[in-house]
């Protein structure tokens, strides 16, 4: 560690993983001095999550087909919802702790150590027990890969991973746009979960059963369709909703980038706000 | 005939700034109707597409499915049934050891706790039921009652699902005395909440024994009933059926919440608090 | 730190303004906006090494001010530098060379043995092994941190959470200390304990110290120098004796005399209290008390006397109900 005659400083973004991995293994430690509490919670995060598929179960012991969906039809786009999403949550779910911390004065205390904010943001009360709702989504991913009717191609399961991957990353720019926007309102934190929490409710259904105008509002304004509905109707070899050409199957990563970008741009612009009215 | 006044007296302040409290909370309280409102949209979309699928489901129509969707998210933190009410501060203050000080008060302990509980539903009633529900009349066709004496009888029955509510809090609550860490009590009471009041789906869609063994506990006087109420499939003879059922519940919690107050207070005594 | 060695003043400020935009509510859904002056064209400078005390109320512009230093805050004007660093332009370059404890917010991990955060700031400062070690037994020595390492925060008393935390700050080899209020709250022996320790500190390592406090013992015991900030202005900046002159302050003479007497006429002293045989008399504290000594004396049964000084705290209030009446 020979850092002090270190030539130049390394990327804000490996500074930023750095810290993050620092500040959540602290976390970790944190957690693991209450032991039962972090197994209750885990599991309740597990058991939270899983009404949600317990739902859509009961709905099935009454009906077949839902929307012109098989049940292992919804559970592949449940499935991927739910995991991609519980990457992101497991990452980036503090990021609604933010309005408390500038409520109570403790982001300064943040502002003032060498490492990116929101990597320490996003670490802060790092929630391992949110690895409940991952288990859960996985659990029902599995469940769909068995149980669906797919004529499996190499593309067709090289998209299912890449669909994990760039929903994570669109979930992740709504968390971090979600805390962006606390700066300016640290009481809403629960519009960021209507986003997030919803988002992904949103998506465990086929695009079948929502209005048209939602479908194009999470289509085109907030793209959450690109998370699973838009590939993994490709996977499922559905027919898209809105009339969308095929190869839109293939823009996420495209997309995730985007929100990345766009959401890095909101969370600068609101650390700048916060740093010039100190609230 | 004084001191009872009195004591009215006293609760009713009580009850008057737990509201107020929750009614500085503007920005929260806005954030929360608009989550509510997302939640609502969504579920009644898959509500439409089951009772296309089945129509006349559990013995509602479409329209009051729908209705029901947003009656659930009206109720969702009146009945507080993800938490959110008065038991996390209970607990902490058993935890604290600050309850030997409220045990010595001249109010009673589960009254006192009432009070604040029906002030803080009575705001979010107002303050995040009203809301959601009127943004889903203006996107859905509701089953809204036409005739006065329904909404009366509802409020009736959001009324003792506060009662139900509370009185299993209560208990959840007490446990810390025992527990010492009230999380799991309070997460298994939550799920519990969720599952069997009827959130996740109408408690006479569930298949079985499982839906006769759903109807059966408290839980169900805190969102089904009072739908049900509301959408008119009870009323009569019905409707006084399901008061008293409500009332059972309620009657019989709150003694066991007296009971378990009892044993704990000896054991703060004996303990010296 | 070689680099940073030079002609010496390690904080500059040239007219510093910070001005908030608040947003009133004047009625129903009706806000006004306002902009309010926080801190309103403030200079100074520190030397390397000096401890100075940052004074004024609540509201004045203190935190602003260290916000600003620190790179929290964005000024609004003027020009700022700390160790040559403009703070809100390099924020995390100068999080490396500055050291800050907030009295009231500790940045300890609080379910775990204070070692543990020592640790965390050992790797997210990137501090050499050997630099480490070294610091960490001086800090646990002078703060009599050995018994404390390994027991988890939340245990620890108020005044051991501040000493783990005024010890976290300086692991890194900070050139500046920032303290807000770093004896809020501590009983009198932890507070002597904070003070002795930012003494060694300052003697020993030449670190230089900015705090603010609402406990004026704190600067008497450790500053020579005294900036008072009100309404975003600095008002004093000097000496801490200066402050009596600039607050034309009084002293007291408590006089004993032998019986029971009306109050002793003795020129520009005006007896304020009489108590049986005791008088306590005003005045100037420029003045000198020999000659009202020597005059008493001769003229009245004197048993005993003594003088006591201003008190700080009522000179400082004072100076700011001038300068509000002004």
């Amino acid at each position: 560690m020979a850092e002090t005659s270190r030539a130049s400083e390394p990327s804000r973004l490996r500074e930023g993983l750095r810290a993050y991995l620092l500040i959540s293994a602290m976390w970790i430690r944190s957690l693991m001095a209450y032991r039962v509490s972090f197994a209750m919670t885990a599991f309740g995060n597990f058991a939270v999550t899983a009404f949600d598929f317990a739902a859509i179960l009961l709905m099935f012991s009454q009906v077949d087909r839902l929307g012109g969906y098989s049940l292992s039809e919804i559970a592949f786009l449940y499935g991927v919802s739910c995991t991609a999403f519980g990457f992101a949550d497991l990452a980036m779910g503090s990021m609604d702790r933010l309005g408390r911390r500038v409520r109570d004065g403790t982001l300064d205390t943040l502002l003032v150590r060498p490492a990116p904010v929101i990597a320490q943001v996003a670490a802060d009360r790092f929630g391992l027990h949110r690895i409940g709702r991952l288990t859960q989504g996985s659990l029902v991913l599995v469940y769909a890969l068995v149980a669906a009717d797919v004529d499996w191609t190499p593309l067709k399961a090289a998209m299912v991973p890449l669909m994990l991957l760039c929903g994570a990353a669109i979930f992740a720019a709504l968390f971090v746009a979600g805390g962006a926007f606390q700066f300016l309102a640290q009481d809403a934190a629960e519009v960021q979960n209507a986003f997030t929490y919803g988002g992904t409710t949103l998506l465990q259904y086929p695009p079948t059963v929502f209005a048209k105008d939602l479908v194009r509002g999470v289509t085109f304004i907030l793209p959450l369709a690109f998370v699973n509905w838009l590939p993994a109707l490709y996977v499922l070899g559905r027919p898209y909703p809105l009339d969308l050409p095929e190869w839109v199957a293939f823009t996420p990563p495209a997309v995730a980038a985007a929100c990345l970008g766009l959401a890095g741009l909101v969370w600068r612009s609101g650390l700048r706000s916060y740093r010039s009215t100190g609230s | 005939m004084h001191v009872r006044t009195g004591r009215f007296r006293l609760y009713a302040a009580v009850a008057q700034s737990a509201f107020r409290r929750y009614a500085t909370y503007r920005i929260a309280t806005a954030a929360g109707v608009f989550t509510n409102t997302v939640f609502g949209l969504i579920l009644a979309y898959t509500y439409i597409a089951l009772w296309d699928e089945r129509p006349g489901l559990g013995g509602y129509d479409q329209a009051q499915a729908v209705t029901y969707v947003w009656l659930g998210q009206a109720l969702l933190t009146v009945m507080a049934l993800m938490g959110g009410g008065f038991e996390a501060e209970l607990i902490e203050r058993i935890r604290t050891g600050d309850i030997a000080v409220d045990l010595y008060r001249p109010a009673d302990l589960q009254a006192w706790w009432l009070a604040t509980d029906a002030g803080r539903g009575l705001f979010q009633l107002l303050g995040r039921g009203v809301a959601p529900m009127a943004v889903g009349a203006l996107v859905f066709d509701l089953a809204l009652p036409t005739e006065p004496l329904r909404w009366l009888a509802f409020a009736v029955a959001v009324a003792l699902g506060v009662l139900v509510s509370f009185a299993i809090r209560f208990l959840v609550a007490l446990s810390a005395f025992w527990l010492m860490d009230g999380a799991g009590v309070t997460q298994v009471a939550m799920l519990a909440g969720t599952f069997f009041s009827g959130m996740l789906l109408p408690l006479n869609v569930f298949p079985g024994v499982l839906g006769e063994i759903a109807r059966a506990l408290p839980w169900s006087a805190l969102l089904q009933l009072p739908a049900d109420v509301f959408l008119g499939t009870v009323g009569g003879a019905d409707l006084l059926g399901t008061y008293a059922f409500q009332l059972g519940w309620a009657v019989a919690l709150f003694a066991a919440g007296r009971l378990l107050q009892a044993v704990a207070t000896r054991r703060v005594v004996v303990q010296g608090g | 730190m070689a680099e940073t060695a030079g002609p010496e003043n390690l904080i500059v400020l040239d007219g510093v303004e910070k001005v908030f935009d608040v947003r009133k509510k004047t009625g129903f859904l009706r806000r006004e906006r306002r902009q309010v002056r926080a801190v309103d064209g403030i200079s100074f400078t520190v030397p390397r090494g000096e401890m100075v005390g940052y004074i004024g109320p609540n509201g004045a512009g203190k935190s602003t001010t260290i916000k600003m230093l620190t790179g929290i805050l964005t000024p609004s004007g003027g020009r700022l530098r700390v160790a040559g660093i403009d703070p809100s332009r390099e924020r995390t370059r100068l999080a490396r060379r500055i050291g800050v404890v907030f009295g009231q917010r500790t940045t300890l991990w609080w379910d775990l043995p204070l070692i543990d955060s020592y640790r965390l700031m050992h790797r997210m400062y990137r501090i050499p092994d050997a630099r480490f070690r070294e610091n960490l037994d001086r800090c646990v020595e002078l703060l009599e941190l050995g018994a404390l390492l390994d027991v988890p925060v939340r245990q620890l008393s108020l005044g051991q959470r501040m000493r783990g935390d005024i010890a976290a700050a300086l692991l890194h080899d900070p050139e500046v200390l920032y303290l807000d209020e770093p004896t809020i709250g501590l009983d009198v022996v932890s507070k002597a304990k904070v003070r002795g320790f930012l003494r060694d500190l300052n003697a020993e390592s030449g670190t230089t110290v900015l705090l603010t406090t609402h406990d004026l013992t704190d600067i008497e015991q450790l500053c020579r120098r005294v900036m008072v900030i009100d309404h975003g202005r600095l008002m004093y900046d000097g000496a801490l004796a200066g402050l009596h002159e600039v607050g034309e302050s009084e002293r007291t003479l408590v006089v004993d005399l032998e019986r029971e007497l009306p109050p002793i006429d003795a020129g520009s002293a005006r007896v304020v209290r009489v108590e049986g045989p005791r008088q306590w008399l005003a005045f100037p504290a420029a003045e000198s008390a020999a000659p009202l000594v020597a005059r008493i004396a001769a003229e009245y049964p004197l048993a005993d006397l003594s003088v006591r000084e201003p008190d700080i705290e009522a000179v400082i209030a004072k100076m700011y109900a001038e300068k509000t009446n002004s």
